[in-house]
């Protein structure tokens, strides 16, 4: 992403032929339903009531939206996921990628890379189900195994904080692993010839991770962190397949819940498109932040 | 500080602890796979004992049951038609653009890159609405088109942050010589830049089907009954309250089997691929 202070001359036009299509395309199935969306927010927009003419609101419908605390609820549960979720991935991500990397064995360490693929490619929805059936409270392996440690069988999708932390082990199940492959690829960036003189240095153990092999991190966390932050704010499919954001809406993330208010029983997308525009503000704001703050550093 | 006396003695056999781990490591991330695998293939009453059986009694009961239904088939096909339409159309389009940011300069193109790039923040839910109102106006819930056409808002995104980096690595010089040599812009990309990168776009090819097959949220609302997917199918097993584990679980092993081993077999380069280069 380096871009040339130097003035450029105009872009030859067989080079804009190459690149207006996506161009193009992309304005017309991103900008020009978005621009629909603002206009629909504005209306008493109801499918359930068709036949009704589509009144013209103002901004009744981003003041109900941020009058009402359930759009705040959403966000907070949301949030709440991404600042437990996020770091337990990163964390555990490290613990792995520091343990393979260190394997003196390299035919177990590519076993593992291997099998840490596989969460990454299982579908979202086919998680949420195979919780339903791991966590189930009355059959589920997960309290099985708890047994033997003597904890009672757990409600896990009657109970809201038990819910919430099912939600957080599915999604740290598929995702720590991919952490983890992405760190050691960064790891295996480094020279060998700079690792040994390091360990010269800084000696070996904690030292040695945290003088030579953390700063080489760097750049692998913060892909992660702009990633996962990216994909938890969207997540909407491995929750509905298991609570579909249930028991009352202790695991309703913000997408669910506009997913909800928009194609549930109301169907009232005026209402649900001032949400959508809302969380729109919000996604742009922290993608703006991450990118300013993060790219920066990796750039230059 | 085992560690430390670990790295200082001979390099060679693997620790107790280091096989304990790794075990560990393998069995939780393998075992819900399995437990899905096994579930489809076991008789419904073995899945609702209390003591779970770690080796199930085999049966194809459900599979037989789920092929006969039909909508499982069909979802997959669907999911096979969609995503296979989807990526090619992606890369059709998204792959000239890349070589034209990789290699040109231009007024307001850290904006364009800018755009491009945070379509991967943009909740579904935001697109889905307009899409859907527009979609019912121009009859196009439930056809391949409407999907196709959706699932570009990520797959051209996607295609364009990937390659940018893949042409990049190509050295500049080599489209140089080929200006000189008379070589119009269209045709340096098509004979030079685009057989050079071909091998790592079969990476975004992968990357962008896997993401496609595994869309819940837009398929969830504008398909019905004929262009339904694979991931709509299965989530139709949560319905009522007898859920019937057996065939939603064999329906899930069909919907997941195939792309986990399509994954596996090019783990190495996907890996790059996933952190959109953000490693180098």
């Amino acid at each position: 992403m380096k871009i040339e202070k130097v003035k450029q001359p105009k872009l030859p036009t067989s080079a804009r032929l190459l690149l207006y299509p996506s161009v193009i395309a992309l304005f017309i199935i991103g900008i020009f339903p978005l621009l629909f969306a603002v206009w629909v927010s504005t209306r008493q927009y109801q499918l359930s009531k068709a036949y009704e003419p589509k009144t013209f609101l103002g901004l009744d419908n981003y003041i109900t939206v941020l009058t009402s605390p359930e759009f705040w609820v959403a966000l907070r549960i949301t949030f709440t996921f991404l600042i437990i979720a996020l770091p337990l991935q990163l964390i555990m991500g490290t613990l792995i990628a520091v343990y393979i990397y260190n394997l003196k064995s390299p035919s177990l360490s590519s076993l593992l890379r291997v099998i840490l693929v596989l969460p990454i490619a299982v579908t979202p929805t086919i998680t949420g189900l195979l919780g339903r059936l791991i966590f189930n409270s009355e059959f589920g392996i997960i309290n099985y195994f708890l047994s033997f440690i003597g904890i009672q069988p757990v409600q896990w999708l009657a109970d809201q904080r038990a819910a919430f932390i099912a939600i957080i082990i599915l999604d740290t199940w598929q995702w720590t692993p991919f952490a983890a492959l992405v760190l050691i690829a960064s790891l295996m960036v480094i020279p060998p010839q700079v690792l040994e003189a390091g360990k010269l240095d800084a000696g070996t153990g904690f030292n040695l991770f945290r003088y030579m092999q953390f700063p080489f991190l760097l750049p692998g966390f913060t892909a992660l962190l702009i990633l996962r932050t990216a994909d938890i704010l969207k997540m909407y499919d491995t929750v509905y397949a298991f609570s579909k954001g249930g028991p009352g809406v202790a695991t309703e993330l913000v997408s669910l819940y506009i997913n909800r208010i928009g194609f549930g029983k109301t169907f009232d997308i005026g209402l649900g498109s001032a949400q959508a525009i809302l969380l729109l503000i919000i996604c742009i704001g922290l993608s703006r932040a991450y990118i300013k703050i993060f790219y920066r550093e990796i750039q230059v | 500080m085992k560690i430390n006396l670990r790295s200082s003695r001979k390099r060679s056999k693997l620790k107790v602890w280091e096989i304990i781990v790794g075990g560990g490591i393998a069995t939780t991330i393998v075992f819900p796979i399995y437990w899905m695998i096994i579930t489809g293939l076991r008789p419904q009453t073995e899945t609702f004992s209390p003591t779970p059986k770690l080796i199930p009694t085999i049966t194809l009961d459900h599979y037989k049951e789920v092929l006969e239904e039909g909508t499982v088939l069909q979802g997959l096909w669907n999911s096979i038609v969609v995503a296979t339409s989807s990526t090619v159309l992606a890369l059709i389009l998204g792959v000239p653009a890349a070589y034209v940011l990789a290699r040109w300069e231009f007024k307001r193109k850290s904006d364009l890159w800018f755009w491009i790039i945070s379509n991967r923040f943009i909740s579904p839910i935001v697109v889905v609405l307009p899409f859907f109102l527009i979609a019912i106006n121009l009859q196009l819930v439930d056809t391949y088109w409407v999907m196709i056409i959706i699932y570009q808002t990520f797959a051209i995104p996607f295609v364009v942050w990937l390659s940018v980096d893949q042409f990049r690595a190509i050295p500049k010089e080599i489209d140089e010589a080929a200006a000189v040599d008379g070589a119009s812009i269209i045709k340096t990309f098509l004979k030079i830049d685009l057989p050079l990168v071909f091998p790592s776009l079969s990476v975004s090819a992968v990357l962008i089907f896997v993401a496609c097959w595994n869309e819940l949220l837009f398929a969830q609302i504008l398909t019905r009954s004929e262009a339904i997917t694979g991931p709509v199918v299965a989530l139709g097993y949560m319905s009522g309250y007898d859920i019937r584990w057996g065939p939603m679980m064999a329906t899930s092993t069909l919907v997941v089997l195939p792309i986990i081993l399509f994954t596996a077999a090019l783990s190495r380069n996907l890996v790059r691929g996933l952190a959109m280069g953000a490693i180098k």
